[in-house]
């Protein structure tokens, strides 16, 4: 019952946080609307017993990811509205619904399912933390390591990306700071 | 009571939110919280059928997309920072310099 309430819940307001970040035209509201949609996400892997997924999504996701989008905003002018020019809205609709009426037929019809056997089956009386360390840690060995590397990587690749000329302004010569100066004059 | 094909339907809708906004945006900072949305809808199919399936596969799955998808926005980032440093605007059709 609680179950099913939980459900419900989460993704009446995920699909509503979602579609708020894909249509929205501010950055901050896009933002916003994303982190508290992945906060969300983590209740559902709460409901299904995935608590150690759970709270990575909870670290990695709102506290890692977003955190990196935020500051990454401080580079972009996020109070401005942005303007897209969009060519043909119909049809983007036309085929995110149709991409939708796929994939959900897709999932909804009899799928080969009996033949799915558990690989590495959970534990009774064991904690989901345990049980997914112990198969991390044995049978996905080296992808956990190769996804070490990978962050690796990426962390130094970000540095040297966004480092670059890290000492001039990169809002010195904008409009935007003009705007700011027209204002102040103004008062 | 809520069954395997509830979450299904639920992250197949998530994923076709994402997927429109891929297709609908053309600022580059929308277009990456498009790509997340849809990272999240295949993060919930994968628990729910390892869930469902009493197997933790789905799970292992889920905790590598998390890292593939944190990497990738940290050069993404990087890439948008130096991006918007050149051109000084993230909108795709600004960026389209190789229109013949």
């Amino acid at each position: 019952m609680y179950e099913a309430v939980a459900f419900y819940l989460f993704s009446v307001l995920t699909i509503g946080l979602f579609l708020i970040t894909v249509m929205s035209k501010n950055v901050l509201y896009a933002m916003t609307s994303l982190a508290a949609g992945m906060i969300l996400i983590s209740g559902f892997f709460f409901i299904l017993g995935a608590d150690f997924l759970g709270v990575v999504q909870l670290i990695v996701y709102v506290g890692a990811i977003m955190a990196l989008y935020s500051f990454a905003m401080m580079f972009f002018d996020a109070t401005r509205d942005i303007k897209e020019k969009n060519t043909n809205p119909a049809l983007v609709f036309l085929l995110g619904g149709l991409s939708a009426l796929v994939l959900v037929l897709m999932f909804a019809a009899p799928i080969h399912s009996e033949a799915i056997q558990a690989l590495y089956p959970m534990h009774e009386g064991v904690g989901n933390a345990q049980d997914v360390g112990i198969v991390l840690f044995t049978k996905y060995l080296v992808p956990f390591e190769l996804a070490a590397v990978m962050l690796l990587v990426a962390m130094i690749a970000g540095i040297i990306l966004a480092g670059k000329k890290m000492d001039q302004s990169l809002t010195e010569d904008m409009s935007a700071d003009d705007e700011i100066l027209i204002q102040k004059d103004e008062k | 009571m809520i069954g395997l094909s509830h979450y299904l339907i639920v992250s197949a809708l998530i994923f076709s939110i994402g997927l429109m906004g891929v297709l609908r945006r053309r600022n580059l900072l929308m277009l990456f919280f498009a790509t997340e949305v849809m990272l999240n809808a295949v993060n919930i199919a994968f628990a729910a059928i390892s869930h469902y399936y009493n197997d933790l596969t789905g799970q292992m799955f889920a905790f590598f997309i998390i890292a593939i998808a944190a990497s990738e926005v940290a050069v993404g980032l990087g890439l948008l920072i130096v991006l918007y440093k050149k051109y000084g605007s993230l909108d795709l059709d600004d960026l389209a310099s190789m229109k013949g």
